[in-house]
């Protein structure tokens, strides 16, 4: 298996082969990300299409300070901001009434788990629940561990929102988890 | 000090994102209910950071999808590419045109004009 940084440089110097190699390999972790971005498979696959091909196009300014995959997360979620905030614009049917987004998550791990003690199905659907503002800087900090200062960059929004988005998500969050928990063990 | 004056520096104290002064410190560490809270958000943390290795599995043909839209700008590139060699062959061209005829033009007048010095 070829190392991921020759196929970085390969792919720098205009190899296509090796940039396709570097897409098969990180494909489903970015999806992931996507969905858990935009709420949904279908956006997410624009937004990962978007967000590899824009990093195609910028591959030569890529300079490995950070991970591949840090550099990739951050693409992405510029993409999807800008996915969502489009979709915003355009939007003008409401979704029908009762409509359910399909449950994609079926890797929960149960090793995870059992270390937290928490549902993580449950955890996800808490999170599939915050409003997007929100939702968006919860798995960019708290999911993925990005830097506050790239996340408020790639959303286009000031350091302090970013942090106060954060604030709010977490404490939505606790109250969905724990409140959930605490009400489902009075039954 | 009561737990209500800090509940709400929690969800930030967890992981660092918010700094306190000693005496809140001091307080957070002391207070049951806020060390229960911490422990709370210390959980939640984990199980986020779990999701971050909980895949979620791509609708089949997306991967190809994505690999032919690749393709695709590649070519469109190529193409972007030769258009602007040509360009600039043309370009280079009608520019060394018009240099020739720029020089053919001052050689037609410099002996136009020695010829008028002459006959004067």
């Amino acid at each position: 298996m070829v190392d991921e940084s020759e196929l970085i440089q390969a792919a720098q110097h205009g190899d296509r082969e090796a940039f396709d190699e570097l897409v098969r390999r990180t494909y489903v972790d970015l999806f992931t990300l996507a969905v858990r971005l935009t709420g949904n498979e279908e956006d997410a696959r624009d937004v990962v299409q978007d967000a590899y091909l824009r990093a195609w196009k910028g591959i030569g300014k890529f300079r490995g300070d950070a991970q591949l995959s840090t550099w990739l997360y951050r693409i992405t979620a510029n993409c999807a901001s800008t996915h969502l905030s489009r979709r915003r614009r355009t939007r003008t049917e409401p979704l029908l009434p009762g409509f359910e987004p399909a449950d994609v998550r079926h890797d929960t791990q149960p090793e995870a788990m059992t270390e937290t003690n928490l549902d993580l199905a449950q955890v996800a659907q808490a999170v599939d629940e915050l409003p997007p503002k929100l939702r968006a800087v919860v798995v960019l900090r708290d999911v993925y561990g990005l830097p506050h200062e790239a996340i408020a960059e790639e959303l286009g929004i000031s350091l302090s929102a970013a942090k106060v988005r954060l604030h709010r998500a977490r404490k939505r969050l606790r109250d969905a988890v724990f409140e959930e928990k605490r009400s489902s063990r009075a039954v | 000090m009561r737990y209500e004056d800090v509940a709400d520096l929690i969800p930030g104290l967890v992981d660092g994102t918010v700094e306190v002064d000693e005496r809140t410190r001091a307080f957070i560490d002391s207070d049951l209910r806020c060390q229960a809270e911490l422990a709370r958000y210390r959980r939640l943390l984990r199980g986020l950071g779990a999701l971050r290795t909980t895949y979620l599995e791509p609708a089949p043909g997306g991967l190809a999808q994505t690999l032919n839209a690749l393709a695709a700008e590649g070519e469109r590139r190529v193409a972007r590419g030769i258009l602007t060699s040509r360009r600039a062959v043309v370009a280079g061209a009608a520019l060394g045109g018009a240099a020739v005829a720029g020089a053919a033009t001052a050689a037609v007048i410099a002996a136009r004009s020695r010829r008028r010095l002459l006959a004067g």
